[in-house]
């Protein structure tokens, strides 16, 4: 089945945050925030921008009747700043007007004034002076001190992975309308109604019940609308609350890449030992996270960084340690795998170093250690349902890797101006929110009298297709054509108390939950089935909207069964609540099963260097995927793409940069570049991985959002041996994105003009 | 008054001629299909077609709506997915539904948009057109794949195509709604535009002017470009080609004149912003601009262009290299607009090249960039005209450089002591698009590229590596 919105989605009719109807009376808000990266604020003079005609009112921290405080994993974050600023961007107050081009001409007029105090950007010197948002964590197994002793090559070093803006097309907005009593119902483009609805209760010091959360779907989210949707919903609520009149705020793409946080740039140490038959035996991790000026989501993000640290590897003895670092950066936030990719990318360096000083191909490395079957992670969970070496296998037969490497040797004999490379990496991505409580869903189903059905989740649609499952699994259960099912808004008074749809798990989750409201539904409705054909209901059976017994067709339709039990007052409203069975995980040991399962994958990716201009051209990623049973492969074949070009972008071009103060300097998509459509590889083929799949995801079709962002890092590995071969002499730093400058430097570093 | 038809609808209104199309459409009209990504021209969430009446025919181009203002409307005709959606869908729409070319939607309009701008292109279709129709929209979702697959679909499905009356031929097979074909005639029912006072601000295609000065423009009159028709032409006149001031990118792209003496001509305008973007912008707003690093200026630089400055009636022609006095600082007087752009057709003898590098290598400014002519006779350079952009502060013409070109032989040797030169006439700075280390480098390697490029049998890289 296609994408459920595709139709409205090529016709211009879906409808955003940005297209819903605007009421009377409705104010548009432009948020104020902070020109210095950190300082106290001594006096902020509004008159100007108030006395401004069309300006009604500004929002401040004296407006707030609850907490001023959005923090969600810590309280330690302002909604609007009150005493001090502590990032570039930090919003002070919601200027509301008319229209939105005079509340940001007004927002020109106010006058602020600080005393600056020291900046820190970078998390090693966070680190450094103390500045951790959590103490540190470290996951061990076996013993490294006593295993180096038994090392024949010990390697070191440091290895830097860069942030990541998310670069959602549709930026960040909220539509807030005063209901009566005081209600407020809130229309926002995020990954987490609760969440938001959850916040601004707080802010406004009121019940929760009394905000009604709406999502009708988002233009992309990629994890930077799981906690930071929250802050422009809250001020929208709040601007409702006080004025009593409809709040609209929708950023204009500066303002939402100047105070938004990003992916978590890492600053990491790694210490690998190998056996003289190349086994890894033992491994060694620092990592800094940069998380910016407050916790956001990071302490879950460091500890994701700890779970992914070995990839797919076996490693006997392994000690990581994170530190959570509070710099003055705009908070750094959820971005597709969520930490995994950053933690994987150190290791990942650590062979790359050794595979370059031993003299053999990396790939020898990565092969020689991968996971298997029965191994334990550094976590405690054993390795089960492990593909990795058989992946392996597949894809050096399915795509050739012997010729692979021999058309690479035998173009870089031929050519000067350009070389070409390959990488292979694999991924291993554990599914399920690592903190145990969040795997939880519901989903609520009313079949209607005349037999047509709606459907609510606390699934978020944007992009992903979540939505399009949730139609094929309600659509199945009850035998229906798919235009008889609609799936309704996220809304937080239809589904109460949801996870943010995020860490791949939301089909899993929601979906289970939609299975079961489903089954009863189906129970009841075959009871009353068995009743009036005076059978059991093991008997009756649904299919193409017909009624079946023993095995044979009735004539009665769905439509009339359902008319026959509504009659017979039989509930035909079912709320189904899922709870993902056997996970749990311990962190005073830091040990457990936090993952239902996990997700495995191989990528092949080949590059071509320009050897005068520094710049390369991706010839072709192959992928062989753990899809489970792929329950929708056009979607799921979109989210691969999709995520690996992510991921390339990451490694490639997107190169965020932020100077000395704090200010964003890479502040918009001129000077931000994501790619595009020539900068995506040439080929890209996937192949399934022939598996039975598992009871723990949905319909057994594996989660399929966040793993294949990692087969991205790839791009990385394939330009320095591209690079090697033009420039033999050349060491990587590791330092990503491998963008054409340092390609260039690379090239020529011991030539330079 | 400005005056055009919205899709199907005659439109007059009396906002200013500084208004964003975009905001018209979408909060004057509510069309809301058309969606807003960027408002800088960088993300083509805001894509729109215009047609516009030339040479006896319609021709549409699809243009970022965030960056046309509605003087640059007035007599065409603007579409928004709104004026191509029909009962079914479009063949357009169904590929891209086909092939899951959407996920979170945000971006699919303007995709569609952009591939029916293909489709009405008068050229016969082929995969490397529909994928440069689309080289203007960015998808944060797709990976793109899913979106070359239904290009591949679009292009099956116009075999065929009528490249003369691609409309009639559209609209028979439902690409595009019948209104269209009578859109010519209402065209020519608009009268054009009185010309207004001076307000202070020409505006080309506004695609410098509205990502710098957006909110105060908005509201404004301005000196529309497009109200003088007779300022916009190619043409040749004895061994000179001369371009109007209002000549745009895409012009000279379709230029036969160009065409025919610059054979790469296409490889090098590709890596020049986008298809929206280039059917918008002109050559003159791109040199008034006076970006260190901008692409058309390094390109006529290296050309020698001239330019004629007019003001009231008077003109005057000054080189293009002596308009630059120093960042941002022009030998031009606040009324005075660019009205023509000449320069001597290069000779058989004359080769040229244009090489660019930047982080992305389409849709991006340079962080390196330069031209060149050279003027071969003999294994001797006769004459060298090289430009460079993003080492200084203005769009440079290598003056040292070139004088020491002059004369020598064509070798290694010369273009190792050459790049001497050129490093010591250059001044880069450390910025968001690279180190100055990173930019001499870069206009080391580019320069070789010139060479290595256009004598092949006698430069080599490897050459210019060894000797050194
Ligand atoms: C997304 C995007 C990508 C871009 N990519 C590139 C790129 O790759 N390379 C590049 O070089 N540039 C790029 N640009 C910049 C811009 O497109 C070019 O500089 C373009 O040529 C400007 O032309 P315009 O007609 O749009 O200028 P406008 O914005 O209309 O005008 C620019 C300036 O010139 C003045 N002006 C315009 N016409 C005249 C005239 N005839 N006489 C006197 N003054 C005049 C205006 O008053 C204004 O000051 C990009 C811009 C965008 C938005
Ligand atoms: S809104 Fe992005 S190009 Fe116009
Ligand atoms: S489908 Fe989401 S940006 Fe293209």
């Amino acid at each position: 089945m296609k994408n459920i919105d595709s139709t409205s989605h090529v016709t211009g009719k879906s409808i955003y945050l940005d297209d819903i109807p605007i009421l009377q009376g409705t104010l548009y808000g432009a948020v104020l925030d902070s020109p210095i990266g950190h300082g106290e604020v001594v006096a902020i003079d509004y008159s100007e921008a108030l006395a401004m005609d069309g300006v009604a009112y500004i929002l401040t921290h004296e407006d707030i009747p609850g907490e001023n405080q959005i923090g969600g994993i810590i309280p330690d974050e302002e909604l609007f700043a009150e005493k001090e600023v502590h990032f570039q961007g930090q919003p002070i107050a919601l200027i509301l007007a008319e229209s939105e081009h005079i509340a940001f001409e007004a927002r020109k007029l106010v006058k602020m004034k600080f005393t600056e105090k020291e900046v820190i950007t970078d998390p090693r010197e966070a680190r450094a002076k103390g500045r951790l948002i959590i103490p540190p964590r470290t996951f061990s197994l076996g013993n490294t001190a006593a295993a180096w002793a038994q090392c024949a090559h010990i390697f070191e070093g440091t290895a830097q992975t860069n942030g990541q803006e998310h670069l959602y097309i549709e930026t960040q907005g909220a539509y807030a309308v005063p209901m009566e009593n005081g209600h407020i119902r809130l229309s926002s483009s995020t990954q987490g109604p609760t969440q938001v609805q959850r916040t601004a209760a707080r802010v406004l010091g009121v019940g929760m019940h009394r905000i009604e959360v709406d999502v009708v779907r988002l233009g992309g989210g990629f994890g930077g609308k799981e906690d930071q949707a929250t802050p422009w919903g809250v001020m929208a609520a709040l601007g409702a609350f006080v004025l009593n009149q409809p709040i609209k705020v929708v950023l204009h793409r500066l303002d939402d890449m100047r105070m938004t946080g990003k992916r978590h740039p890492y600053s990491s140490d790694y210490k690998i030992g190998l056996s003289e038959e190349l086994k890894i035996i033992a491994y060694e991790a620092t990592f800094h996270q940069n998380a910016g000026a407050s916790a956001d989501l990071s302490p879950a993000v460091m500890e994701r960084t700890l779970f992914h640290a070995t990839n797919s590897y076996f490693v006997p003895n392994v000690e990581v340690t994170a530190y959570s670092c509070k710099t003055n950066l705009p908070p750094n936030t959820a971005f597709r795998g969520f930490g995994g990719p950053q933690g994987m990318f150190v290791i990942e360096a650590a062979l790359a170093h050794a595979a370059r000083e031993l003299g053999v191909e990396k790939c020898i490395l990565q092969k020689k250690n991968l996971l298997k079957n029965g191994d334990s992670f550094p976590y405690g969970q054993i390795a089960d349902g492990v593909g990795l070496s058989q992946i392996w296998e597949d894809l050096e037969a399915k795509f050739d890797l012997k010729a692979v490497e021999a058309r690479v040797q035998e173009f870089n004999a031929q050519h000067e101006d350009r070389k070409k490379g390959f990488s292979l990496m694999p991924v291993t991505f554990g599914i399920s929110f690592t903190k145990t409580p969040m795997n939880q869903a519901r989903a609520l189903v009313h079949i209607y009298s005349d037999g047509s059905v709606g459907v609510s989740t606390g699934a978020v649609e944007m992009g992903q297709g979540v939505n399009t499952k949730m139609l094929q699994i309600a659509a199945q259960m009850f035998s229906l054509n798919p235009s008889r099912v609609k799936l309704e808004s996220t809304n937080t008074t239809r589904v109460a108390n949801t996870s943010p749809s995020a860490a791949s798990a939301t089909s899993d989750l929601n979906g289970k939950a939609l299975q079961k409201a489903c089954q009863a539904l189906q129970e009841r409705l075959k009871n009353c089935a068995a009743r009036h054909w005076g059978v059991t209901s093991a008997d009756i059976s649904l299919k193409e909207e017909r009624i079946w017994v023993k095995g044979k067709a009735t004539d009665m339709s769905w439509d009339q069964l359902v008319d026959m039990a509504f009659l017979a007052r039989i509930a035909l409203t079912e709320n189904g609540h899922y709870a993902t069975p056997i996970i749990h995980f311990d962190k005073t040991i830091e040990k457990g099963h936090p993952f239902a399962y996990h997700v495995f994958g191989l990528a092949l990716t080949e590059v071509t260097l320009d050897c005068i201009r520094g710049t390369y051209e991706f010839d072709s990623v192959k992928i062989v995927h753990d899809f489970g049973k792929s329950m929708n492969t056009a979607v799921d074949t979109g989210q691969i793409e999709g995520g690996l070009v992510q991921g390339i972008g990451w490694m490639t071009m997107e190169e965020l940069s932020y100077d000395q103060a704090g200010k964003l300097r890479s502040n918009s998509l001129s000077t931000y570049k994501i790619p595009d459509i020539y900068a995506v590889p040439g080929e890209i083929l996937i192949e399934a991985f022939e598996t039975e799949g598992t009871e723990m995801a949905i319909l057994k079709s594996k989660a399929v959002g966040e793993p294949p962002l990692m087969y991205g890092m790839g791009a990385f590995f394939a330009i320095e041996s591209a690079l090697r071969a033009f420039n033999p002499d050349f060491e990587s730093t590791y330092d990503a994105p491998f963008t054409p400058e340092k390609v260039l430097m690379g090239l020529y570093q011991s030539s330079q003009p | 008054m400005i005056e055009f038809i919205l899709n199907d609808r005659k439109i007059a209104t009396d906002q200013p001629s500084g208004a964003l199309l975009l905001d018209f459409v979408r909060y004057e009209k509510r069309l809301t299909g058309t969606k807003i990504g960027c408002r800088e021209g960088d993300c083509g969430a805001c894509t729109v077609l215009i047609g516009s009446w030339q040479n006896g025919q319609m021709k549409y181009e699809q243009v970022t709506s965030c960056l046309t203002a509605l003087g640059n409307v007035h007599g065409r005709h603007v579409v928004t997915i709104e004026g191509l959606n029909m009962e079914g869908m479009t063949p357009v729409q169904q590929a891209m539904v086909d092939e899951s070319g959407t996920q979170c939607g945000f971006c699919t309009v303007g995709f569609v948009v952009s591939l029916t701008a293909y489709c009405l292109q008068p050229t016969a279709p082929s995969p490397q057109h529909a994928i440069a129709a689309i080289d203007g929209n960015i998808c944060r979702c797709t990976g793109y794949k899913a979106i070359g697959r239904a290009a591949q679909k679009i292009t099956e499905a116009l075999a065929g195509k009528d490249v003369a009356q691609p409309v009639d031929w559209l609209v028979e097979r439902n690409f595009i709604p019948t209104y269209f074909q009578l859109i010519p005639d209402r065209l020519k029912a608009i009268r054009p535009r009185k010309q207004k006072q001076p307000t202070g601000i020409v505006l080309g295609g506004g695609t410098d002017l509205y990502v710098q000065k957006h909110d105060e423009l908005a509201h404004r009159e301005l000196e529309v470009m497009a109200d003088r028709p007779e300022w916009r032409y190619v043409r040749m006149e004895g061994g000179f080609c001369r371009l109007g001031g209002g000549t745009t990118v895409s012009d000279i792209a379709t230029s036969d004149i160009f065409q025919k003496h610059f054979p790469r001509l296409g490889d090098h305008l590709k890596l020049v912003s986008s298809s929206p973007i280039r059917n918008i912008s002109t050559l003159a707003g791109n040199f008034v601009n006076a970006s260190p690093i901008g692409d058309l200026t390094a390109f006529f630089l290296a050309l020698d262009a001239k330019i004629t400055l007019t003001e009231e009636k008077q003109n005057r022609s000054i080189f293009l290299k002596d308009f630059y006095k120093g960042y941002k600082e022009l030998d031009k007087k606040a009324g005075e607009i660019i009205t023509e752009i000449s320069f001597h057709i290069p000779s058989p003898n004359s080769h040229f090249n244009f090489e660019k590098v930047s982080k992305r290598t389409h849709l991006d400014i340079a962080s390196v960039n330069t031209a060149a002519l050279i003027t071969l006779r003999e294994g001797i350079i006769q004459q060298a005209h090289i430009s460079a952009g993003g080492i200084g502060p203005i769009p440079t013409y290598l003056h040292k450089s070139c004088a020491f070109l002059q004369g020598k032989p064509l070798s290694p040797k010369t273009i190792q002591s050459a790049n001497d030169v050129l490093q010591a006439e250059i001044s880069p700075i450390s910025d968001v698009r690279g180190t100055k280390e990173y930019k001499r480098l870069m206009l080391r390697q580019l320069f070789y590229a010139h060479f290595i490029g256009l004598f092949p049998g006698e430069i080599s890289l490897k050459g210019l590596l060894e000797e050194e």
